[in-house]
């Protein structure tokens, strides 16, 4: 089975995830295509993270599949590295390595996992700096540096893999208003160069800009999809109208 | 007029009502060091002069006066430093170094994802974290040969050897602790963003999280250190000829005069604090500083 790009990027079909006898995730299907963006928005609780969250294997599922570029993520002889060279993700928190500097950090992965060469990394690493708008931060440790700056350091780091896929986990929920823009920059840039993203976000705003294609979920379902030009005016379910009626 | 807590009377009484902070209330593992760093800097002098002042008092009207035994510690002195005392810095080096080596392997066996290891770590963890250490002395001296022969050669093991065996065996299942806690303190969100960017088990462990760890490793490391080099007396249980038992030796030379007791084992006790003492100071800094910054 060879993955083509004419076929979806990431696929989950029919995906089931519990947590002992809580179920997050009842049965969720979603497609994404390359060049894509879908943002996933819901209340809290409604298992959004966990979905993204399974897309590269940090958790497991107990049913249906999920596949990336048409290799089947919870396959037990799959080589996860593999499939998490191809993914990257970005988490709320950051989780920048403390001990090493924004340059280090964005450096450290294509060293040591893809053992590629060091100048060449080093050049790369630069070059993704500046692109998050940090230069100078090169050699500023994460404590150094505010949380969207840190955020920003972690989108670089994750691009240094050269991803086919990028996940974004409420990226922007742990920062200030003032630093959520610059962030949403960072990621809006992406977007229109092409690259596959997948976020989950609070950003209605940012989701209407950017999305392709918008799902809402509650509850561990999908409750409705669609384009957001459609999306936000037209919503059908008296759920999503009323997390709509909220939120703008 | 009746005091109703959280109406009229002051807030402070309703204490009762929070659960009490155990762990709040109980030794954190630095309870010997703390105790030694609290000490004020002029301590050992206040310890010669009770040395000195003691057996005036005691003795006065005996016939080896006072100074008759300051006279013999003056000339027992460098002696019981360069044979005695420097023996024990020696074994509690040897002993830290084993132990943390091994105390190191232990606790990442601790950690590890094999069960069996796992299990096999923790049971020697507790087994020699809560065995009295003078026991474990015992064992190690008893059990372990006088000699070993390997491919033809006879190795003798001298009894100080086995003594550094011995005080290695509890420094070894406390810093396997030290290790294990160490790690366990980093975040999971830190293994997770290192999963997500395809590197293997190992290579987090070593390269993102362990670094990390170092720094907080150090004061509770530190702080065995010095409990160890308090405890290396106990090898005088075992005719190690360390401070202790020179300073036996030389009292007997010296006709066994009870008005030497207190010079003598008093002399050890400063070397020992003279030692000690920096050490807890440091550990203690250290400890705070490491505990703002992390």
């Amino acid at each position: 089975m060879t993955w083509t790009a004419d076929q979806p990027i990431v696929s989950l079909k029919e995906v089931r995830k519990s947590f002992g006898a809580l179920e997050v995730l009842k049965g969720v299907s979603l497609d994404v295509m390359k060049g894509e963006v879908i943002c996933i928005i819901g209340p809290s609780g409604s298992g959004k993270s966990t979905l993204i969250r399974c897309i590269n294997g940090l958790n497991d599922i107990q049913g249906g599949s999920i596949t990336v570029e048409g290799q089947e993520v919870h396959d037990a002889n799959l080589d996860k590295l593999e499939l998490r060279k191809k993914v990257g993700m970005v988490f709320q928190q950051y989780n920048l390595f403390p001990h090493k500097t924004a340059l280090e950090n964005v450096m450290m992965a294509p060293l040591k996992v893809l053992k590629q060469d060091k100048s060449e990394v080093e050049t790369r690493a630069r070059a993704l700096i500046k692109k998050v708008r940090l230069e100078g931060k090169e050699n500023s440790y994460p404590g150094e540096l505010s949380g969207g700056q840190q955020q920003r350091v972690a989108i670089a780091r994750s691009l240094a893999m050269n991803p086919d896929v990028m996940l974004f986990d409420e990226v922007t929920a742990a920062l200030d208003p003032e630093t959520v823009k610059e962030v949403l920059v960072t990621i809006r840039e992406l977007a229109e160069e092409g690259m596959t993203c997948i976020l989950v976000t609070h950003e209605m705003g940012f989701a209407r800009e950017v999305a392709d294609h918008i799902y809402f979920t509650d509850r561990g379902v999908i409750v409705e999809h669609g384009p957001p030009a459609t999306f936000f005016t037209e919503a059908s379910d008296p759920r999503t109208q009323e997390f709509l009626g909220q939120i703008l | 007029m009746r005091r109703i807590p959280g109406l009229n009377a002051p807030t402070r009484n309703m204490a009762v009502l929070k659960p009490f902070d155990v762990a709040a209330h109980s030794p954190d593992g630095y309870i010997f060091t703390r105790w030694l760093a609290a000490m004020p800097w002029w301590t050992p002098f206040a310890m010669m002069a009770l040395i000195m002042i003691w057996p005036t008092l005691a003795y006065a009207q005996s016939r080896f006066t006072t100074g008759d035994a300051f006279d013999a510690l003056w000339r027992w002195m460098p002696f019981l430093v360069m044979s005695g005392f420097l023996f024990n810095v020696v074994i509690s080096m040897l002993a830290m170094a084993i132990g943390t080596v091994a105390g190191a392997a232990l606790g990442l066996a601790q950690i590890s994802p094999l069960k069996p290891l796992r299990m096999f770590a923790w049971f020697n963890t507790q087994l020699f974290r809560n065995s009295p250490w003078l026991v474990l002395l015992f064992i190690v001296l008893l059990a372990l040969p006088f000699e070993i022969t390997i491919f033809g050669q006879t190795i003798r093991i001298p009894d100080w050897m086995k003594g550094v065996f011995g005080l290695s065996l509890p420094v070894m299942a406390n810093i396997s602790e030290v290790v294990r806690g160490a790690v366990q303190s980093v975040p999971t969100a830190q293994w997770e963003a290192a999963e997500s960017l395809a590197f293997t088990r190992r290579q987090i462990l070593w390269q993102i999280i362990l670094p990390q760890c170092y720094k907080r490793m150090l004061p509770p490391w530190m702080n065995w250190y010095a409990i160890l080099t308090m405890a290396t007396p106990l090898c005088s249980l075992l005719g190690i000829e360390e401070i202790i038992t020179l300073s036996r030796q030389a009292m007997e030379a010296e006709d066994n005069h009870p008005e030497l007791l207190v010079p003598f084992f008093g002399f050890a006790l400063i070397m020992f604090f003279l030692y000690c003492y920096p050490i807890a100071r440091l550990t203690m800094r250290l400890e705070r500083k490491f505990a703002v910054k992390l």
